[in-house]
C-alpha cells in the first residue's frame, strides 16, 4: 500500500510517500504507526507521540482503531491548520 | 457547488458575480475571506506556506459543502482555498454562500469555515525570524467545529 506523510510528519520521516507491505499482525492504523515507528530513528521521531498524529485511509479521516485491510492509500499528518 | 484549490489569488467580486449571475431567487450572499496576518502573538511573520493533501482536500471540502446543503437551504456555495507561499495581506481562503434569506447563508458560511479549520487537510508553516515553524492546531478551533454537532436534519431544524 501507498503511505503518504504531510507537514512535520513528512519532514521527520524525510520523504513524502513510499510503498510498503505491512507484515501480518499489523491490522489497524494504530498497529501500522507502531510498526512504522520501529523502522528507524526518523520514523521513531515522527511517531514518538502517536496520539497527536492523524490518519486518513483512501482520503477519508479515520481513527487509530480503523482496520487497514483493503486500503490503497494511508496518510499520516499532524492536526490540520487550514482555513 | 464550486470547490477549488489553487496557488494563485482569487477575486471575491468575480466569485460572487459567478454565483449569482442570472438568478432572481438568491436574496442573500455571505462571503468570508481569510487573510494572512503579518504577526502572530506579537512576533512578525514574513509569510505562510500552506501544504495540502491533493485529492483529499477537495473531497473533504465537498463533503462539508454537502453537509451544509443538507442542513440549510442554500442556493449556491463556492469554496476556494489557496496553497503554497502566501504573504501578509494576501488572501488564503474564500467561502461564499447564497440563500434566499440571510440566516441560512450566515450559518452555512460559519459552519464551513469552522470545519475547514479543523477537518480539511491543510497545514500552515510560518516564516519567522528564527526559521520556519509549523502552526499548532488550536483548541478553540476544535471547540468551534464541535458546536455544530450533532447535525439536525433540515426538516427538523425548520420546525
Amino acid at each position: 500500500m501507498k503511505i503518504l506523510y504531510f507537514a512535520w510528519v513528512r519532514e521527520r520521516v524525510g520523504k513524502p510517500e513510499e510503498e510498503i507491505e505491512a507484515p501480518a499482525g499489523v491490522s489497524t492504523v494504530g498497529d501500522l504507526m507502531t510498526w512504522l515507528a520501529g523502522r528507524g530513528e526518523e520514523y521513531a521521531y515522527a511517531f514518538e507521540n502517536p496520539r497527536v498524529v492523524r490518519a486518513a485511509i483512501d482520503r477519508t479521516h479515520v481513527k487509530a482503531e480503523a482496520p487497514i485491510a483493503g486500503a490503497r492509500e494511508i496518510a499520516f499528518f499532524p492536526p490540520m491548520t487550514g482555513g | 457547488m464550486t470547490v477549488r484549490l489553487q496557488r494563485e489569488d482569487f477575486d471575491v467580486n468575480a466569485e460572487v458575480a459567478a454565483l449569482t449571475r442570472g438568478r432572481a431567487d438568491i436574496g442573500a450572499v455571505v462571503t468570508f475571506t481569510g487573510l494572512c496576518r503579518g504577526s502572530e502573538a506579537g512576533e512578525p511573520i514574513a509569510a505562510l506556506t500552506l501544504e495540502h493533501y491533493p485529492g483529499m482536500a477537495e473531497a473533504e471540502i465537498a463533503r462539508h459543502v454537502e453537509a451544509a446543503n443538507a442542513r440549510w437551504h442554500l442556493l449556491g456555495v463556492t469554496v476556494i482555498h489557496r496553497y503554497g507561499r502566501i504573504e501578509p495581506g494576501e488572501n488564503i481562503v474564500l467561502v461564499v454562500t447564497a440563500s434566499s434569506h440571510r440566516q441560512d447563508a450566515f450559518a452555512a458560511a460559519e459552519f464551513l469555515m469552522d470545519y475547514l479549520k479543523t477537518r480539511a487537510p491543510f497545514w500552515k508553516s510560518e516564516e519567522r525570524a528564527g526559521g520556519a515553524q509549523w502552526v499548532e492546531a488550536r483548541q478553540s478551533d476544535d471547540a468551534a467545529a464541535d458546536r455544530w454537532e450533532p447535525a439536525p436534519r433540515r426538516s427538523e431544524a425548520a420546525q
